[in-house]
């Protein structure tokens, strides 16, 4: 049975399987490469036969799309799901192509975002480009940095804070997914563990938006082991006024 | 210390559709007007090769593309190109049309279909797409006359192998292997990498 089912590839691809037979493959896919990997270069093939008919839609259809995706909410990527309290470290070396690290990346700044979204559900499209300019540069650089090492932790109330460091920019970025808003007055401030002494790293709002979710940590890291986050008043605090409802270490350079 | 990011390989030429994507996912409206450029032609044409109905063929056109505005998110640059990744999600827009229309349809019309030349040559002539038009036509000449027909059947037609298997009178275990084997010599012969 399982070398009829290799030979379904095709089938597949061109979407001429019926739902059984779909649900099939697709369990089959998951956990054979070859068949993995011949669907891919199949699919790119069928891609091809596409853009041999490609035709100009008429022009309107544009003014239409373009009109319509203001009103329409964008989907948060798909990520695994994790347990509360259990800690989670990915290295991303400097062999994956930066264009995959950099989706991979954007995907966990996206994870971060829809926990504003949760709660902002009404925020328009507007919100969204701002996400896009404001996470530029430097937040991009570390995101995008061949060095850069991930690590991710779960909080009490399901919420998870991911801390992406690079060693080569001195930078961090840290990336809340889930987090409740902060109560009226106050906010999250993030702060550098150095060595048990906390040095204040910015502050994250996600009340900003789906901006105040992923944040470009002040400052240098600077040789820190790792990073918290309490709960001040607005404005934030020389030093931490609260206890911690975060504290990771930061993941050894890979 | 402050220097520009690039995402993609080359800095110098203009951003790939994958790292559009990516800028896309985060609400960027310009960069998703730069994708719908780049895409729409090729989503409508497929669509229409499909459908037909101009009308509908707008209207689903129209689904697919909000459709990567809204699942930008999802796209999975290690799974293939974004370019794959779209053409993938307009075949299956368009088919799931098509099927839930013939589900009331009879046998006959089916088998018009075969009466139909291929999409490709009552498409009005594009610059653009004149030279890839050339090399799939070209290499689809390199399949047998099974593989052929059993592969533009199911992508151009949107019908499944069974369908194809009872218009050709062929085995269904006949079909599958054809549209696999066709791909596969299609692949090689446009030179198409993962
Ligand atoms: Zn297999």
């Amino acid at each position: 049975m399982t070398a009829d089912l290799h030979t379904l590839a095709g089938a597949y691809v061109l979407h001429a399987l019926s739902p059984e037979e779909l649900a099939e493959f697709e369990r089959h896919l998951s956990d054979c490469d070859s068949c993995a990997l011949e669907v891919r270069e199949l699919a790119a093939t069928t891609q091809r036969l596409g853009a041999a008919v490609a035709t100009a839609p008429p022009p309107e259809m544009r003014v239409r799309v373009l009109r319509q995706i203001a009103t329409v909410r964008q989907e948060p990527p798909e990520v695994p799901p994790e347990r509360a309290g259990r800690v989670r470290t990915r290295r991303i070396g400097g062999v994956i192509p930066r264009l995959v690290l950099a989706a991979c990346v954007a995907g966990a700044l996206l994870g971060g975002g829809v926990a504003a979204w949760q709660y902002q559900e009404a925020r328009d499209a507007r919100d969204q480009a701002q996400l896009a300019e404001r996470s530029n540069d430097e937040l991009m650089g570390v995101l995008t940095s061949p060095d850069v090492v991930v690590e991710s932790t779960g909080l009490d109330d399901g919420a998870t804070g991911t801390v992406l460091v690079s060693a080569e920019r001195d930078r961090a970025v840290f990336v809340a997914s889930g987090m409740a808003e902060p109560p009226a007055g106050m906010v999250y401030q993030l702060w550098f563990d150095d060595d048990g002494t906390m040095r204040p790293g910015g502050l994250m709002d996600p009340a900003d938006g789906p901006t105040g979710s992923a944040v470009l940590m002040d400052g240098p890291v600077n040789g820190a082991g790792g990073m918290g986050i309490t709960l001040e008043p607005a404005g934030g605090s020389p030093q931490p006024t609260s206890d911690p409802l975060l504290v990771m270490a930061f993941p050894e350079a890979g | 210390m402050k220097e520009p990011v690039y995402i993609g390989e080359n800095p110098s030429t203009a951003p790939d559709l994958s790292e559009l994507l990516v800028r896309v996912a985060q609400g960027d409206h310009e960069a998703f007007g730069s994708v719908y450029d780049a895409m729409s032609g090729p989503v409508f044409g497929l669509v229409r090769s499909i459908l037909r109905d101009p009308a509908q063929s707008e209207e689903v056109a129209q689904e697919v593309m909000v459709e990567v505005w809204r699942n930008a998110a999802r796209y999975r640059p290690e799974k293939g190109s974004a370019m794959a990744w779209t053409m993938t999600l307009a075949h299956r827009r368009a088919v799931d049309r098509v099927r839930s229309a013939q589900a009331s349809s009879d046998r006959e019309q089916r088998a018009a279909l075969l009466e139909h030349t291929p999409a490709f040559d009552e498409v009005t002539e594009q610059v653009e797409t004149r030279l890839e038009r050339e090399q799939v036509r070209r290499c689809l000449r390199t399949l047998t006359e099974l593989q052929r027909q059993s592969v533009t059947l199911a992508y151009y037609r949107g019908l499944t192998y069974r369908e194809v298997a009872e218009l050709l009178a062929l085995p269904l275990g006949t079909v599958k292997t054809r549209m696999r084997d066709g791909l596969i010599r299609l692949r090689d012969c446009l030179g198409v990498t993962a």
